[in-house]
Formats: C-alpha cells, sequence, structure tokens
C-alpha cells in the first residue's frame, strides 16, 4: 500500500536556505544542497523548496539553486514561491524540479493552473492554499484562502476553493492554516479533513508542527497523504528518521 | 562508445531522468533527443513520458519515433517508464480510448475515483507517492534490489496485461496492479526509478549493464 509521505520544507532565500518565524527573525541555516542531502540521508519522501526572495532580479539564483540539488538528490522536488505563468513553470522544470506549487497566480487567474496541468501533466502542478477561520465564534467554522504570505484576504471559501481549483487541473493540494503557521500548536485538522475530504486529489499539510505527535495527528485527524514540517527538522528537534519510526510504531505506513 | 538514448518527444521533464542516467552510466554517453536517426545510432533506449497519452502518441507518430521505438522493441535493450509503459499496450482507456504501441498485449485503465462520502480509506488518484513493489518473477533488472522495495508512483492509469507471463513486479492500490513488465529485450516501469532514491539508481544501473541476447 502506499505510504504516508513525510516532506521537510526549506525557505529559500537568494540561494540560501533560511530559517524564521512567519518571515521575521530570519537566519542563515545552510546550505540548500547540502541540508537536502542531509533529508534524503535521512529518508525525506520528497522536498519542497519555497523561494522567499523577494526580488525577481535574484530569480536566476533559484534555478541555479534547484539544478545543483536535483542533480544530486533522486527524490521528487517541489519549487514554490513567485511561479507566475508558463514560462516560470517550465523553467523551474527545467531546472530540474519535479514539480511546482503554485498560490496567489492560481487564486488572480484559475486557468493558469488549468493550462498548466495540461501542457505539463496535472501530476507536477501543486496549488498552495493558504487559509484562516473567518467565522465568528458560535458560528459555524468556516475558513477563507488568502494571499501575499496570509495578509491579503480574497473571499473565497477554503472549501470551495479546494474544490474548484482540482477541477481546473490540481494534482496535488498543499494546505496551510495561516492560524496555526509557526505557533508549533499542531496542524488545523478540522480544515485539513474538510478540504481532504471535499477532493480526490492527495492533500499535504502544513503551518504548525512542533511535536510528532503532530504528525500523527494529520494523518490520523487531518486525513491527509502527507505532512510538511520545517522547523522541527531545521532545528534539530528531530530528525526525519525519528519522525518516521515514531509514526510507524503508531500503526502509520511509511518508508523505510 | 556505448550510450543510452532518451527519446524526447516533448512529453515531460527528461532532466532528473537524463542527470539519474548519465550518474550511473559511467563512462557511456546519455543523448536526450527526437532525431529517430540520432536515436537508432544508440545501443539502448529510454521511452519516457507524463501527460496524456492521445498527446502522446500523437508526438510519436508526428516526429515518426514509433517506428523507431518499433525497431528497438525488435533490436535492443529498450525501456518504458511511466507513461512510456502505457504506450507499450495495446490500448489505452484515456482520453476516450486510444489505440497504442502493442507491444505488449493488453490494455491500460484508470483507477475507480474515489467515493465522494469521506470515508477514511478511500484511495485518492493519482496514485502518487512511495508504494512497494512486489518482483513477481526474477529480472535482471532487480539484481540487488530487494523484493518489496520502495518506489515512487505518479499516475491515474494502470497496464492491464493480457498475459501474466510479462507482469516481473506488482503493486498494491485497492488492487493489485502490474507495476513492472518485461518480454526479451523490453521492461517497463509504472514508477520513475529516476525519483525513488537508491533502488532507483541501481535499477537504471542494472539497465545500463542488460544484455538480453
Amino acid at each position: 500500500m502506499l505510504a504516508k509521505r513525510i516532506i521537510p520544507c526549506l525557505d529559500i532565500d537568494r540561494g540560501r536556505v533560511v530559517k524564521g518565524i512567519k518571515f521575521e527573525d530570519v537566519q542563515d541555516a545552510g546550505d540548500p544542497v547540502e541540508v537536502a542531502r542531509k533529508y534524503d540521508a535521512q529518508g525525506a519522501d520528497e522536498l519542497v523548496f519555497l523561494d522567499i526572495t523577494a526580488s525577481v532580479d535574484d530569480r536566476p539564483t533559484l534555478f541555479q539553486t534547484v539544478e545543483a540539488v536535483a542533480r544530486q538528490i533522486y527524490i521528487p522536488l517541489t519549487v514554490g514561491g513567485g511561479v507566475r505563468n508558463c514560462a516560470d513553470v517550465r523553467a523551474l522544470l527545467s531546472a530540474g524540479a519535479d514539480k511546482v506549487s503554485i498560490n496567489t497566480s492560481a487564486v488572480e487567474n484559475p486557468d493558469f493552473v488549468s493550462e498548466a496541468g495540461a501542457r505539463y501533466g496535472v501530476q507536477c502542478i501543486v496549488v498552495a492554499i493558504d487559509a484562516k477561520r473567518v467565522n465568528k465564534k458560535k458560528e459555524p467554522v468556516r475558513w477563507e484562502v488568502f494571499t501575499h504570505g496570509g495578509r491579503k484576504s480574497t473571499g473565497l471559501d477554503a472549501i470551495e476553493w479546494a474544490r474548484l481549483i482540482v477541477q481546473k487541473g490540481a494534482g496535488e493540494l498543499l494546505v496551510t492554516s495561516i492560524d496555526r503557521d509557526g505557533t508549533k500548536g499542531g496542524y488545523d485538522n478540522e480544515l485539513l479533513h474538510a478540504i481532504s475530504d471535499a477532493v480526490s486529489v492527495p492533500v499535504i499539510a502544513s503551518g504548525g508542527v512542533g511535536t510528532l505527535e503532530h504528525l500523527y495527528d494529520g494523518f490520523h485527524d487531518g486525513g491527509v497523504d502527507a505532512v510538511l514540517a520545517a522547523s522541527i527538522f531545521h532545528q534539530g528537534t528531530y530528525s526525519v528518521g525519528e519522525a518516521k519510526q515514531y509514526l510507524s510504531n503508531r500503526g502509520v505506513l511509511v518508508r523505510s | 562508445m556505448a550510450a543510452i538514448g532518451v527519446i524526447d518527444y516533448g512529453m515531460g521533464n527528461l532532466h532528473s531522468l537524463g542527470k539519474a542516467l548519465e550518474r550511473v552510466s559511467g563512462a557511456g554517453r546519455v543523448i536526450i533527443s527526437y532525431d529517430p536517426d540520432e536515436l537508432l545510432k544508440c545501443d539502448r533506449l529510454v521511452l519516457p513520458g507524463v501527460g496524456g497519452v492521445r498527446e502522446c502518441m500523437k508526438e510519436l507518430e508526428r516526429l515518426e519515433l514509433n517506428e523507431l521505438v518499433a525497431e528497438a522493441a525488435r533490436t535492443k535493450p529498450l525501456l518504458g517508464i511511466c507513461l512510456g509503459m502505457q504506450v507499450m499496450l495495446e490500448w489505452s482507456d484515456e482520453n476516450g480510448g486510444v489505440p497504442a504501441l502493442g507491444l505488449f498485449p493488453g490494455r491500460v485503465s484508470r483507477f475507480p475515483d474515489p467515493p465522494e462520502d469521506g470515508s477514511p480509506n478511500r484511495l485518492k488518484v493519482p496514485h502518487m507517492g512511495w508504494n512497494r513493489v512486489r518482483q513477481t518473477r526474477p529480472h535482471p533488472l532487480w539484481e540487488g534490489i530487494p523484493d518489496d522495495a520502495w518506489f515512487y508512483f505518479v499516475h491515474s492509469y494502470h497496464a492491464v496485461p493480457a498475459n501474466p507471463e510479462h507482469v516481473i513486479g506488482s503493486t498494491d492500490y485497492g488492487q493489485t496492479f502490474a507495476s513492472a513488465l518485461a518480454r526479451d529485450n523490453i521492461a517497463a516501469f509504472q514508477f520513475h526509478p529516476e525519483k525513488s532514491q537508491n533502488h532507483g539508481m541501481l535499477l537504471l544501473a542494472n539497465f545500463t549493464q542488460w544484455d538480453p541476447s
């Protein structure tokens, strides 16, 4: 049977791995090739690179980074951040990315997802959804899609949006809870479960991991196919191997 | 000098496959091309592919690569990967039904869509991620690879070969499906060896050494 996936996420700024909480207090955490190699050796099932470089002029640096990593790491690599059109998708795929993650541009133009999916295959099109609880207390729970790092409201209902963008051609969804991101309080499993139920494609959980139990909860309570985590791996709290051992002990099928 | 040709018919990203083959082929050259004459000179050929089967068959025919593949199928080691495997069957149900190359008797069918009832163990389509391959028959390409090793899959359709003797590997995803086929000098994998870490590299290395004659 298909294994549940553990995916370390690396924030990349001008060709370096950085770590920081919600883009504040950003610190250098090393060379992407070295970090990627370390996670690969620990048993990571895939890697996600999120380019947080502010300037478009630095884009070629990202391509070099992707190329350098792809030359040495033979597990799937997803790259996101600033993917705006098919030329961006193509450039990342030819640099060696296996999938690209599209966020803001999917909201601005859902047909871009259809076009990219039709041209490059839906299996390489990941749509990232940043969602936030917007209901008032005592109202039924409701999540809205936000863009621009969680700053801009779109008015879109997250569950409806997930359904629509999968129809458009998203091959996989990367769902981040803005409420939980950076809190280490665990994923928003209610959100994950609602989205996972609404779509037929795999869902990756993101935002809020602080313990290994949170990873388990993402699978068990959130019903997701993969979990993404950044800080627990970068800060060395746990290795990917330890995470897999823990999950395996609790009955989750992981690649050994 | 020994050369491996990767058939580039414009379907998908050949970067990781090219790099992986370069890494395992030692002194051998890796040629990524759509030119039948250039590819014909290679000692062995890889037919990769992602995307839809109709577009794939159309491009193979337009570039006159279907004849090249047929020629290779008679004369040299030939490896199909993912969609490259699926087009080796006779027929695919994808895109409303498309006749394919017919190097293996049988067809290609879609996994059933998951029910929309939120049941906990429903199976998502595409089948995406790491799954095990049971080696149902011995084959030189399995050399050094443990039975039930993990490989990386991304697909919504799967081969249904007519001849069970052609199945050298199978995988469970709601049903047991043929994830590796072989006969004579032809082998085909539904999974991506170029994204399957060490075992994938070993498989590709075995292909570069494979002497089916």
